[in-house]
């Protein structure tokens, strides 16, 4: 029952923080808060009462999990659980959440009920997509997601927001309808050859089928979530959504949507089409390294701040996709670390580019610098988040990335060794921000007004969890290891020839 | 009776549907397209009954009482917009009206 | 006791994180205190550890403290573990005592700075990352300090960030440094996947047993381990970096040079000296670039007139040096010569750091000139410091340690008398370059009087190094000088002794009268040319290909030129031309054409009636006639 609360609480206090806002703009706000900090509360008490025997590798699929009939004609049920992975996510989806709303604590003042709105159907979405196991369920959240963070763009963005709304919907809508024609593909082809019309994951997972066509199930698949993910060339939408959205729009977008494509390939495309996924590995490997380092080389070539924090999500991504496709038990932990250290620091780096843009009213690095005199601790969370981002050891994204490339090596040294460059011109992008922002002569007279309580108490949470992360990550391996046990001694499917 | 030839029939019935066509594409006034047009339905008819005929089925002649109802109908509807055409823009030309341009 | 060996880097990260969090509420003392005092602790307790070590020998001469398993994940368990042997305690107590005598010095140096706590803060990070890469007995403990030494390099060289020439010097120093990082971080992934662990005894163990020497993967994994040593000891092809580090304040270059970074990429080799002995043809790699190194290094040296600036190629030749021993398999030649160049390098930088300072920060030695008078304390502790570097026969560290170092070279099995030669020579430079700067800053003719006056905690470091710049030596006795090798007797616990060739053995006398007049001809030459005949000097600079080559070796040989035009400029070509993504190009391909059919089509819709009737006829007409004829 917890699961429906998961995605129920924010979705009714979303509802509530719309009416709310006839009251006072300040109704919304605490709405949202406690809706999205209830959520957090469930996911931790879900990790701390199940910490024990529920993670060891075998001992059930599930931490929790709800069941209940709904389309019976089409064999469609609400079909709710969670496992390591899941709660993984759920919890990011948590905090973050929090994280957002409280970014959007000044910098929203119009229409601020609609935006909360927006904002916590947007997570409760979030948090559908990462518990539904039912295909035709996690489409709903999928699509549900969607239209809401269209709105958040396009109404609560900023100059070229129009344009940016429609090209992610764009983006997303094809790709999305791409997964529906192989969703439902994959359930007449089940149902064909199992004579049970089913919608479930898990019995999906063993649908018999030629090679053939698991392969562009697959594709279909994987075009969804690789636009989400999002994996050069399929990446185009994402500077201009991420820079355009407000921060909070930003927030979600860089730590917890694109998040929804990796997730979707661990627990659908590798699962389901074993594989076809096995002999599509080399492509997605190769592209994942051109992300890598085709994402930080643009990176360094934005003048936007947003902009360039958007591109270092595509060459970070790239790491996720290369971890995912090497498949090793190594490489998929960093995968997975690299989900939440990428969520939390570019993240950060939102919140601090929003906190920027509020202040100096541009996103123009050519017109900061020498910012640090005046405002030592929004450098010095600048200067620790893109370190960060950039993988220094002792902070989460350099076990992430070191797993990713060590499990990668046993299966391609080349593609390591060329993703390892990406860790180079990342150390590029990510001092050049620091000096363009903080560094050398000050532009203009104005003070600039550092960071207060509000946010430094942000930033505090989240170096928190990345140094925590990157000292002892002990913890969330094993949350997340029996979900990636499941994944790399799933049972091979006999296909038959085409 | 001396029985016309089936084929004299269907090409005087063609001949008709294409003044008719003729009509409907180079004249401008409506009213003339509107005549135009009963000419082809009458045309139609014409090959409906003398298919009838050779077939010795009702069913032409049948059809031809259809096509009759249908054209009075239509002309007492088209006649209707016609005369809301003339009042709207003052002429009865097609050509001048054209708001559904793309 | 040894159990306290965690604090050893806890302490100067403690007082790192004092100062972030506190340290502008604190006050000037307050943070002096701190900064200061957390090293100086570090170094107490490194001292007591030391002397329980030396007194009561750990049972297999190690002492190994696990403070937690870093991650557990598919067989793989690094852990973050610190070792203390032989190695890691003669370079922690080096580091810790350096260190703590910089500080100090650094207290009263950057007295009237705005970012006073922030500097302090840096400077005891960049002390305790040094300390865990010493200890860590795990290689991807010892990446962690490898990088974090590379952040606060960087940190601490752009320090004044208000002019963008540090903040560059300092960008560049990490970007630089990471690229060898890169390496070496390719370099662990080949050593996960094929021995599946990082911890590094055990690492060494394994490579062993399944490895021949020479063998193709022990060639790779010795091959990328050197290319991160040479970018951090700023050894060919990497060394770039260094020269330009100088744009931070003086004691941080004390820092870098004497005490962390550039040496930790000699203790890497020698701490991982089994997989090097694994790959011949690797540690002979070692050699040749220590001796090239130590060779162009020194040219520049020459040639330039900022007075760090001969210091930072003095300290890459004398890495090279390091590199050369280590090359030749003179393991604990190279920690001898690191420790000794500690002392006289961070005496010579703080030194330098007095006459800048007393100057009004002129850097240029052509405008300084006979401050022996006025500054005598500097003058002094300098002369020591410069007689060291110059390796004086007997009196000074530096002779012992490079004495040891050339000897080696000449008779190790891996050495031989080219590689003799090229450190003889460098030696040769290396007294030239040293007593040029003493005679142009302290001799000659008093070109502007200093101002100000320098305090005891300034003096103090500089009196106390000078003291182990000259004594420093003495634990290292040479066969011929009463044979009392106590340093390397002590090292050998950890690290194998040098192998002779048995032919070459017996002449280590006339080696050593060789490179004493070779120190003495340099301290000569720099005499005559700088000091006593500046017209000499003159005429031999005045022909044209004798200043292009001055001018080459001024450039540091051309090495960032090359750089820029290889991979810069193409670089921040590509970034330029693709600013704006030419992938999004053909998405916007597909909106223009989707726009372009959209006016086409809406061409059609004329709105005019017997348009459309028309081509409803031809429609029909072809649809009919397609029925019919096909």
């Amino acid at each position: 029952m917890t699961l429906v609360w998961l995605v129920v609480v924010p979705f009714v206090a979303g509802a509530a923080a719309w009416v709310a806002d006839r009251w006072s703009h300040a109704w919304p706000r605490w709405i949202a808060l406690a809706g999205i900090g209830i959520d957090l509360a469930i996911a931790v008490t879900l990790w701390f009462g199940t910490s024990g025997a529920a993670l060891v590798p075998g001992a059930g699929p599930w931490l929790a999990e709800i069941d209940v009939r709904w389309i019976d004609a089409l064999g469609i049920h609400l079909h709710f659980a969670i496992d390591g992975l899941s709660l993984l996510l759920v919890l990011l989806t948590g905090l973050l959440g929090v994280l957002a709303v409280a970014a959007s604590w000044t910098e929203i003042q119009d229409r601020v009920g609609a935006f909360h709105f927006q904002l916590l159907w947007i997570l409760s979405g979030l948090i559908g997509v990462f518990t539904a196991m039912d295909l035709f369920l996690f489409y709903f959240f999928w699509e549900m997601m969607l239209v809401p963070m269209f709105f958040l763009i396009g109404i609560w963005g900023h100059e070229r927001r129009i344009y940016a709304a429609t090209k992610f919907f764009l983006f997303t809508q094809v790709s999305g309808l791409l997964m529906l024609i192989a969703i439902v593909a994959l359930y007449i082809v089940h149902g064909r050859a199992t004579g049970t019309y089913t919608f479930d994951v898990t019995a999906l997972a063993g649908t018999p089928m030629s090679s053939t066509m698991s392969w562009w199930l697959m594709l279909g698949f994987f075009g969804a979530f690789a636009v989400k993910l999002p994996m050069v060339p399929l990446h185009t939408w994402l500077p201009d959504a991420h820079t355009e959205a407000p921060t909070a729009g930003s927030v979600v977008l860089a730590s917890l949507l694109l998040k929804t494509g990796a997730y979707g390939m661990l627990r659908f495309v590798l699962p389901l089409f074993r594989d076809a996924a096995a002999s599509f590995a080399p492509v997605a490997i190769v592209l994942g390294v051109i992300g890598v380092v085709y994402g930080a080389a643009l990176a360094f070539g934005q003048t936007d701040l947003k902009r360039l924090v958007a591109y270092t999500s595509v060459s970070h991504m790239g790491f996720v996709l290369i971890g995912i496709f090497a498949g090793t038990t190594i490489a998929l932990q960093g995968a997975i670390l690299q989900i939440l250290c990428h969520g939390l620091s570019t993240g950060a780096l939102f919140i601090l580019a929003g906190a920027m843009q509020e202040r100096l009213h541009t996103r123009e690095m050519g017109r900061m610098g020498g910012l640090w005199a005046d405002a030592p601790r929004m450098g010095g969370m600048t200067l620790f988040f893109a370190l960060a981002s950039m993988g220094l050891p002792g902070l989460g994204n350099f076990i992430a990335e070191f797993l990713v490339l060590a499990g990668t090596y046993r299966v391609s040294p080349i593609a390591t060794i060329v993703a390892s460059t990406g860790l180079i011109v990342s150390t590029v992008y990510a001092l050049w921000l620091v000096q363009a922002a903080f560094q050398g002569p000050r532009h203009g007279t104005a003070r600039l007004r550092d960071l207060g309580v509000r946010e430094m108490a942000t930033m505090a949470v989240l170096v928190a969890a990345l140094v925590w992360i990157g000292l002892y990550p002990q913890s969330v391996v094993d949350t997340a290891s029996p979900a990636i046990a499941r994944i790399t001694s799933a049972p091979r499917v006999a296909s038959r020839a085409p | 009776m001396a029985a016309v030839p089936m084929t004299h029939v269907l090409m005087v019935a063609a001949a008709i549907f294409g003044l008719g066509l003729v009509g409907v594409l180079v004249r401008r006034n409506i009213i003339f397209v509107l005549m135009s047009i009963e000419v082809m339905l009458n045309a139609a008819g014409l090959a409906f009954v003398a298919a009838g005929a050779r077939w010795q089925q009702a069913d032409g002649q049948v059809m031809f009482l259809f096509i009759l109802a249908m054209a009075a109908a239509e002309v007492a509807v088209g006649l209707t917009l016609v005369l809301q055409i003339h009042r709207r823009f003052g002429t009865v030309d097609a050509d001048a009206m054209s708001r559904l341009r793309g | 006791m040894l159990g306290l060996l965690w604090l050893v880097p806890a302490v100067p990260f403690a007082g790192a994180l004092v100062l972030i969090l506190a340290g502008a509420r604190l006050r000037r003392t307050g943070v002096a205190v701190v900064g200061a005092g957390s090293v100086g602790v570090s170094a107490i307790i490194a001292a007591l550890i030391a002397i329980r070590f030396v007194t009561l020998p750990p049972a297999e001469g190690f002492f190994t403290q696990r403070l937690w398993t870093w991650i557990r994940v598919g067989g793989f368990a690094p852990e973050i573990a610190l070792r203390l042997d032989a190695l890691s305690l003669v370079m922690v107590l080096v580091v810790t005592g350096v260190g703590f005598l910089i500080h100090l010095y650094s207290t009263a140096f950057m007295e009237g700075d705005d970012g006073y706590s922030r500097f302090f803060a840096y400077m005891n990070l960049f002390v305790g990352m040094m300390l865990v890469l010493l200890l860590a007995d795990d290689l991807l403990l010892l990446y962690l300090g490898w990088e974090g030494v590379g952040l606060c390099s960087y940190l601490l060289i752009g320090f004044w960030y208000r002019d963008p020439v540090n903040a560059n010097a300092g960008r560049k120093a990490f970007i630089v440094t990471r690229v060898g990082d890169t390496a070496m971080a390719v370099g662990l992934f080949l050593l996960v996947t094929r021995l599946g662990t990082l911890d590094i005894q055990g690492l060494m163990q394994r490579a062993v047993d399944q490895w021949a020497i020479g063998s193709p993967l022990a060639v790779a994994v010795a091959a990328l381990l050197l290319a991160g040593a040479v970018g951090k000891s700023a050894q060919l092809p990497l060394q770039t970096w260094l020269p330009d580090a100088m744009a931070g304040p003086t004691p941080v270059s004390a820092l870098i040079h004497a005490a962390t970074m550039v040496t930790a990429g000699v203790y890497l080799i020698a701490r991982t000296h089994v997989l090097f002995t694994l790959a011949p043809s690797v540690q002979l790699a070692v050699a040749i670039i220590g001796a090239a190194t130590l060779l162009l290094a020194g040219c520049s040296a020459l040639t330039q007139h900022d007075i760090k600036r001969v210091l930072a190629y003095s300290t890459i030749s004398q890495i090279g040096y390091m590199f050369l021993a280590l090359g030749v398999g003179a393991w604990s030649a190279a920690i001898f010569h690191f420790m000794t160049h500690a002392f006289f390098k961070a005496l010579l930088f703080l030194a330098a750091g007095v006459v800048i300072a007393r100057m009004d920060d002129e850097h240029d030695m052509f405008k300084m000139g006979g401050l022996r008078h006025d500054l005598p304390v500097a003058f002094w502790t300098f002369l020591a410091g410069a007689a060291s570097l110059a390796a004086l026969p007997l009196v000074t560290a530096g002779f012992y340690s490079k004495d040891l170092i050339l000897v080696e070279t000449w008779s190790s099995v891996l050495g031989g008398p080219w590689l003799w030669i090229a450190g003889l020579v460098g030696a040769f430079l290396t007294s030239i370059y040293a007593f040029r700067m003493v005679f142009l800053t302290f001799f000659g003719t008093l070109q502007k009087p200093p101002t100000g006056r320098s305090g005891w905690r300034l003096h103090v470091p500089l009196i106390i190094l000078a003291i182990l710049a000259v004594v420093g030596g003495f634990v290292e006795l040479p066969a011929t000088l009463g044979d009392r090798p106590y340093f390397s007797d002590f090292l050998h616990a950890a690290l194998p002794a040098v192998v002779n060739d048995a032919a070459r053995a017996g002449a280590i006398a006339r080696l050593q009268i060789v490179a004493g007049l070779v120190s003495i001809a340099g301290i000569y030459v720099a005499w005559a040319l700088f000091l006593r005949h500046r017209s000499l000097l003159a005429r031999l600079t005045r022909p044209r290909p004798a200043r292009q080559l001055h001018h080459f070796w001024a450039a540091g040989w051309g090495f960032d030129w090359l750089y820029n035009v290889v991979l810069v400029q193409p670089f921040l070509w590509f970034v330029d031309v693709d600013r704006r993504d030419a992938i999004d190009r053909v998405y916007d391909g597909i909106a223009w054409s989707a726009r372009a059919g959209w006016r086409a089509l809406s061409a059609t819709e004329t709105g005019r009636v017997r348009t459309y009737a028309t081509g409803l006829t031809l429609g029909a007409i072809v649809i009919t006639a397609i029925v019919i004829f096909l």
